[in-house]
């Protein structure tokens, strides 16, 4: 079971908040479908600048592997105010640690509610299909 | 397509138990990994792998026609072919581009076997037919009937010999095949050919043996380093070699001259006239744009579909990309036009708005005999 205190994309991001900002990272099965369980298959990982606003559901930046590259898109609307710059060096954080050193960015959002996400269950269920 | 519709190789069952990662590619489901991409592609050029080619096209084209039929339809000289050797050859339209690119084994004074795309397959075997008139030739689909294995690598002769008998593979030259007895099956195709730019042999045998052979030739291999590889790193190796991908370097809007095959077009008069000749030999005379290899040392890698920028102005669009292993950096190949061709000439590779510097190099990034 994946992490109950936090919800989920369907598209493998999860949302965690914190305080008052919403903190945004990639699934373990979102890092497993890119780099099939090699660390050294991750390439790249393009992070917005902070400050950016984002829409919920937009892009806000990209994760690319050997073999394919995968949007990154934003949980909740709001203002970026933080990014984990330290990933974009070390994509290997993201295998070891894709729930909490693996976070990517954090969101001042609009509206704090997460309601609309999946919760972990529906997630795993996702997942399973 | 969904999975349930993918065609599946004999030896679908065996990758899935060895931890491959199976994707659809051209109609079938494919493994496109067992372990690491770059692991796999250094495998290759360090040692030797094992690639399953069961989705290939094989089309055995016959009769007493079945050669000048074939230099019609095919851009290569089919009729100066020898007996036991392989050329490389293209089926063009009128309009000089290609439904694919073949081998062409001249297994008979009127017999040639012809390897094709699993995605095109279909499409060469009804052209072919529909273009065979009164000509005195069967094509025949033999796909199904036959497995078809390669081992790529230097020590691929090392890790074959062992389950060969009656044959010497040191005496099967590039790009020429015999036969001989593989895992005790008689008869068996073995061409010294491949798609990864190494040394190796491709194996053709009855499809029910797929298996077993399988299993013999990675436990007699075992010694030499012989893995499983899989498309991925396929793709990887055929780009570092140079060699064109239909649906990507080569398609129904790139032609054969500038993807810079002239090895595989002849335009001898003695060959006759064929399908695509004229708009080919009026290409050649004035191309307008060029394959090209572009490297560049940033992260981003390249992939088809990329624009590319020389200053302000859009210049052509990237076919393929990988990471290589082989060359140590992000590499890809693109069209560009003849004027930004020359080696050394810097282009811009656009993501999203961003930038990324690549450098224009020759084709292939790596020979193994120019190293």
């Amino acid at each position: 079971m994946r992490p109950d205190d936090r919800k989920y994309l369907d598209s493998h991001e999860w949302a965690k908040l914190e305080g008052d900002l919403i903190v945004v990272g990639i699934t373990d099965f979102a890092v497993e479908e890119l780099s099939n369980g090699n660390e050294g298959d991750l390439v790249y990982c393009d992070l917005p600048d902070i400050g950016r606003m984002v829409e919920q559901g937009e892009t806000f930046g990209e994760i690319e592997s050997v073999k394919a590259v995968s949007d990154l898109n934003a949980p909740v609307a709001g203002e970026i105010v933080e990014i984990n710059s330290e990933i974009e060096e070390h994509l290997e954080v993201l295998s070891e640690d894709p729930w909490k050193k693996g976070w990517l960015i954090k969101i001042k959002p609009t509206d704090k509610s997460l309601d609309h996400l999946l919760d972990a269950s529906a997630y795993e269920e996702h997942i399973a299909h | 397509m969904t999975e349930a519709n993918l065609k599946q190789t004999n030896l679908h069952d065996v990758h899935v138990a060895a931890g491959a990662k199976m994707v659809p590619f051209g109609g079938w489901s494919m493994p496109v990994q067992y372990a690491s991409i770059l692991d796999e592609a250094r495998c290759v050029r360090e040692r030797t792998g094992l690639f399953d080619l069961g989705h290939m096209g094989r089309l055995e084209v016959k009769g007493k026609d079945a050669v000048s039929f074939l230099d019609r339809m095919v851009t290569s000289f089919v009729g100066k072919i020898p007996q036991s050797a392989i050329r490389y050859g293209l089926v063009c339209r009128e309009d000089g581009n290609p439904l694919d690119d073949l081998l062409l084994y001249k297994t008979g004074p009127e017999d040639v076997f012809v390897v094709a795309n699993a995605s095109n397959k279909d499409n060469v075997l009804a052209w072919l037919r529909q273009h065979a008139g009164d000509a005195e030739v069967t094509i025949e689909d033999v796909s199904d009937e036959l497995a078809m294995l390669a081992l790529q690598g230097p020590k691929s002769q090392a890790a074959l010999q062992p389950l060969v008998k009656d044959l010497d593979l040191s005496e099967v030259g590039y790009y020429k095949f015999a036969f001989g007895t593989v895992a005790g099956i008689d008869n068996v195709r073995i061409s010294r050919t491949g798609y990864t730019g190494e040394d190796g042999f491709e194996i053709y045998f009855p499809d029910e043996h797929a298996v077993r052979v399988w299993n013999e030739l990675l436990e007699a291999g075992k010694d030499q380093g012989l893995a499983p590889i899989g498309l991925g790193a396929r793709d990887t190796l055929r780009l570092e070699a140079g060699m064109p991908l239909y649906g990507h370097e080569i398609d129904l809007d790139h032609n054969p001259i500038e993807a810079g095959l002239h090895f595989g077009i002849s335009f001898k008069e003695e060959k006759g006239d064929w399908m695509g000749r004229d708009a080919l030999a009026r290409v050649k005379e004035s191309p307008t744009r060029q394959l090209v290899g572009i490297k560049t040392d940033g992260k981003r890698v390249p992939r088809q579909g990329y624009k590319l920028f020389h200053g302000d102005e859009e210049v052509g669009e990237v076919c393929s990309g990988a990471v290589s292993p082989t060359v140590g950096m992000n590499i890809g190949s693109a069209y560009v036009p003849v004027a930004l061709a020359q080696p050394g000439q810097t282009i811009d590779m656009d993501l999203r708005g961003k930038r990324q510097e690549c450098t224009v190099c020759e084709l292939p990034f790596y020979s193994r005999t120019r190293k």
